[in-house]
Parts: structure tokens; sequence; C-alpha cells
């Protein structure tokens, strides 16, 4: 600690040059909150204990293959089945084509089967008693400035009407809440619609579901459930894959985006760059200080002593931009949610995130500050001085 | 007077390439403690050699190095880093101070190798600022004082830990004749009534009046003053 000051003197002896790879430094890890952020928001769906219990029936050859509704009857008599519900893709979009709204048709009980979203009676009640209603997620409901009472129009980009129109009308007539805003963040950017409603209107959904939800009796038995599940359909023409809903849960995310590899191929990049920019910074640093670090070794510092504090200038200078950029990405999070109207529900910058920063800038303080520190380390004073 | 230092057929090769440059040859030298030496001689006769020699930057070729009875010439790098720590203060032709430290921080840099506690080493680099004149100047910037106050600094460096030697290499090289004046006033100051046994590299005859007593080098060997006068 006693060569604290000495460090922070070398850092800003060129206080405009520090300054600006700071201020790189800063945009990486600000960059890397927001986009764990993100990752982490999705990684987190279906991460609940309610959805440990829960397992996701669908087609074995692709999610958008619709699975008979028959199924759900032998699903039931599985040992270990606690009940079963059923929903399919709505696909619905409002006003315009970007305004992508997680629309779905549902079975009447399958909000039984998630404890982890709170509706009132009334409004469950409403809901089974309006042909047409829709229980709409709070923040989508904020989003587009919907109550209840309000008659929404949605188009679908996948089912018509029996006319052929794929204009649809819903009246909401309740709001879901996540009781977990950590993991449930996805309910509150629900649509559900009647099945009834969807099944009868549409001429292309007769008797066939997107997907079965389960409620396991006992969540240790739950991949042998899963087994027996897939085996009901086994060698038919309706082959189904089961798996918890983390893994379904994952696995969609994975059919959208590898949210994953994109994150981490940015953020490779990124801090690829920063590499690159702070390591020449380091060693322009301690080029021009030369003659400075030959007069330190010559009044007694070791040259372990010279290795350390260059190491640790170039650590600090890390973990002084790094900790900026994460601080401002964990203020910014929640103006960005915000902002959205709640399209986006970016979790804050978790202890996770927090540890693999720190780690980052220490990796990267290191990696960047090792080839000028063993410079400094093996100079030798008589040439230094010497000026050769 | 004991000896201070006591060199004995010491002799140093640099390898430039693939040549073999002997900068110096078989040298004998003994200097007392309290005594002020200068050593004298043209450019590339091995003055600031010999004087690296002396203050443990560099290491012979052959021969020994005694310095307050320690073989420095025997010491592993770490050894001999802990030892210039303790021993020896070093004065600069071009004075070497940290540009981004106040004159305080500078003298107090020696310091930071001690176990003293930080009050200690501000108190300690406050009374050696006050021994060279420069008390009122110790927040300064090393490029907000002049050259001369800027060596009488590097010279409060040199001395805060309070070493048996210093080893100046041209202090006066980069001054007008009133900073020199001042920077060798001060030295024998340090000399005479502070102990401290000084060896100097100069070029220049009026600061080598200072010392008492002037060696004289040429191709990297000691010669006597009637050679010299030959």
């Amino acid at each position: 600690m006693k060569y604290l000051h000495l460090v922070w003197a070398s850092l800003f002896r060129r206080k405009t040059r520090t300054l600006l790879t700071l201020v790189s430094i800063i945009a990486a890890f600000l960059l890397f909150g927001l986009l764990d952020a993100v990752r982490t928001s999705f990684a987190q769906a279906g991460q609940s204990a309610n959805g440990a219990a829960r397992l996701q029936t669908g087609s074995k050859l692709s999610f958008i293959q619709t699975l008979p509704l028959s199924l759900a009857q032998q699903i039931e008599r599985v040992d270990g089945v606690k009940a079963v519900a059923y929903a399919n893709w709505f696909g619905g979009a409002y006003q315009d084509p970007h305004n992508q709204v997680f629309s779905f048709a549902v079975a009447p009980n399958y909000l039984d089967l998630f404890p982890e979203i709170a509706v009132t009676e009334a409004e469950r009640k409403a809901f089974a008693g309006t042909r047409t209603g829709a229980l709409v997620g709070e923040k989508l409901a904020q989003r587009f400035g919907w109550k209840v009472g309000d008659r929404v129009p949605l188009q679908s980009n996948i089912f018509p009407d029996r006319s052929g129109s794929k204009n649809w009308h819903f009246d909401v007539v309740g709001i879901l809440h996540a009781t977990d805003k950590k993991t449930g963040g996805w309910f509150d950017q629900m649509f559900m619609l009647n099945w009834k409603y969807f099944d009868e209107t549409t001429p292309y959904n007769q008797g066939a579901a997107g997907w079965f939800v389960t409620r396991v009796t006992d969540v240790n038995q739950a991949d042998r459930v899963a087994r027996a599940i897939d085996a009901l359909s086994a060698n038919s023409d309706h082959e189904t894959r089961t798996q918890t809903e983390q893994a379904a849960s994952a696995a969609w995310m994975k059919q959208i985006a590898d949210i994953g590899l994109i994150v981490g191929s940015i953020m490779g990049a990124v801090f690829f760059t920063l590499l690159l920019l702070s390591g020449n910074t380091m060693m322009q640093a301690v080029r021009e200080r030369t003659s400075e670090i030959a007069v330190l070794k010559t009044i007694g510092f070791s040259s372990r002593s010279v290795l350390a504090m260059v190491l640790a200038e170039s650590v600090l200078l890390l973990v002084l931009g790094g900790l900026a950029g994460l601080g401002l990405a964990t203020l910014l999070i929640p103006v960005v949610s915000a902002g959205s109207g709640g399209m986006l529900n970016l979790p804050a910058v978790g202890a996770g995130s927090w540890a693999l920063g720190l780690a980052l800038m220490g990796g990267i303080g290191i990696v960047v500050g090792a080839l000028p520190a063993w410079n400094a380390m093996r100079l030798n004073i008589v040439d230094a001085l010497a000026g050769r | 007077m004991p000896k201070l230092i006591e060199i004995r057929d010491l002799s140093k090769v640099y390898e430039r390439g693939r040549q073999k440059v002997e900068v110096l040859h078989h040298i004998d030298l003994d200097v007392d403690q309290g005594d002020f030496v200068a050593l004298m001689g043209p450019s590339g006769s091995g003055k600031t050699t010999l004087l690296n020699l002396i203050g443990g930057l560099d290491a012979p070729t052959g021969g020994s190095i005694s310095v307050g009875g320690q073989r420095i010439d025997q010491l592993k790098a770490a050894a001999l880093a802990k030892w210039r720590a303790s021993k020896v203060g070093f004065v600069f032709q071009f004075y070497n101070l940290m540009p981004m430290l106040s004159a305080q921080r500078n003298v107090e840099l020696p310091l930071l190798l001690t176990k003293l506690s930080g009050a200690e080493r501000r108190k300690r680099a406050a009374i050696a600022l006050q021994l060279v004149g420069l008390a009122d100047r110790a927040s300064h910037k090393p490029t907000e004082l002049s050259g001369g106050q800027q060596q009488r600094v590097s010279i409060a460096r040199a001395i805060v830990s309070d070493p048996m030697l210093l080893v100046c290499d041209e202090p006066t090289g980069d001054l007008d004749r009133q900073s020199a004046e001042d920077v060798l006033g001060l030295l024998r100051v340090l000399n005479r009534d502070h102990g401290k046994t000084i060896v100097m590299v100069t070029h220049d005859p009026k600061a080598a009046e200072y010392a008492h007593r002037t060696h004289h080098l040429d191709k990297g060997s000691l010669v006597a003053p009637a050679e010299l006068a030959a």
C-alpha cells in the first residue's frame, strides 16, 4: 500500500492518454454489464423452483411442428404426472409487425401449473367466462398502455380466422404479475388467450397443440417421467421430446439465437481490442519511464518490486475503468428497462457479473502489464541511465 | 582513517556485439572513511564505469571491491539492491527526479524501502529538504524548480536514508556556475559536518578543488599526477 501513491502518480503521468484509455475501458465494461444482463435474462428463463417441477413436451422434429391434442390424456395417465396443460404459439403483433407480442393460446387449466404467475380469482373467472378474453403481463400492458376492459387488436403472423383475416380482437380481462421478478420477468411480457376461441376460430389448428406442460409429483422423478412421456409417441409420426422447462427454454432460445454465443463473441472482440489498446498504453508508459525505473532500481528497489509496481499500475488502470463501466451499467440497466416500456426486462448487474467483471479486470490487467513489467524488471540500470 | 572502499585489481570488460571492450584495467584504489574524492579524466576514460562499480550498479569482470568491509562484487542482484538502499546515496548529472512527484515525495522514495511509518518518512524527508535549504519547496514538482534546486532535491534524496557513501556523477555538469558552487558547497558540508564519504566524477577542475584528493583516469587506468603532467 505504501507504493500506491507512486503507482497512482505513474498511471496519471500522461493524463490525457490515461483518461482516453480509461474511457475505452469504461465503454468495454459498460457493454459487458449490459450484454451480460441480456445473457442472464435469457439464461434465467425457466430456472425457477416451480420450473424445475414442470416438463415441456414438444415435437422432436421442430418447435413449429404441432402434436395431437389427444396426447394430453395419455400424458395424464403416466405415473408421476400431477397435471397436464397445453398451449400454442399465436404469434401476435400489435399495430406494427415490429411490435411482437409473446402471445399464446392456453388451456383452461394452464395457470394452475404456474403458481408464480399471480392473477386475481375474479380475473381468472372473467378469463374463463369471456371467449375473447385475454390476460396480459404487467410490463406488456404498461408498454402499450393497456388496461382491463380494453379491446385490443392483434395481427397473428401465423393463424388466420375462417374468413382468412389475420386480424384478431381480444378483450383484456386481467393483468398477470410475476411473483418472482428475478426469474419470472418472462411472465410480465405474456399475452394469454383462450384456447377455445383460438381453436374454434382458426381452421389451421383443430385438434393440435404446440406443446404440453406437465407438472410432476416429484422433482426427482422428472427424468423418468420425461422418458415415459416420450415413449408414448415413440415410432409414431409425432415423436416428442420432453425436457425440463429450463432445458426447453434454453433449446427454444437457441432456435431463435444462441445468446450466449453472440454475447460471448461480441465481448471476446471487445476485450481483445481492449487488450491491444491498453497493452499499447502500458508499453508506451513504461518505455518513456525507462530512466525513472532505472533510478528506482538504483536507489534500491528490487527487480521484483519494479515488476509488481508495473503490474499494479496496469491492474489499477483496468480496475478503475472496469468499476466505472460496471457501475455505469448498474445505473443504466433500470433506466433502459424503464425506458423500453417493459419491452426489455434486464436483471440488475448481479454478484456473478461483478465477480466475473472483477476477474476480467484483474486478468486483463495482468496480461496487459506482463510484458512491460517483465521489461522493467530486466532493465539494466547502467544501460538505462546512459540512455542506451 | 579506516578505509571505506578497497578496490583491488579491478577490471571491467563490456561486450558490444562480438567485440569486447576493456573499459577498466587492473585498478587499485583505496578511499578512506570521511574522504572526498574526485575522479577526473577524459571522456571514455572509465570514470563513470568505476563510479558505477563502487556504487554497486554494475558488476566487475575481475578483481574485488569492498565497501565498508562488504565484498559487493560477490553480492547477488537482490542483495546488492538492498545494500544500495541502505549504504549508498546517488547524485546524477541530470538529477533524475520523478517528474510526477513533489520534492517531498521524491525525497521520501528511498524511505519506502524501510519499515518507517508514513509520518516518520515525511518527517525525515522534511529534515533532508531543510538541510539542503529547500524546506519551503517541499510541495513543488521538479518542473517548478530551477536546475540547482532540482539537484539539491536529488542530494536530499541521496542522504535521506543516512548512507555512509555518496556517489556523484557529474553533479554540476548541468548547472550554471553559481548553482554549481552552491551544490559543491552543500557536498562539502555533508562531507565535513556529517561525515559522508563522497566519490565524485567530474570534468570540472573547479569542482575537483572541493575534493580532498583527485584521481585521474586515462584509458581505463589510474594515472599518477606526474604521468599526467608528462
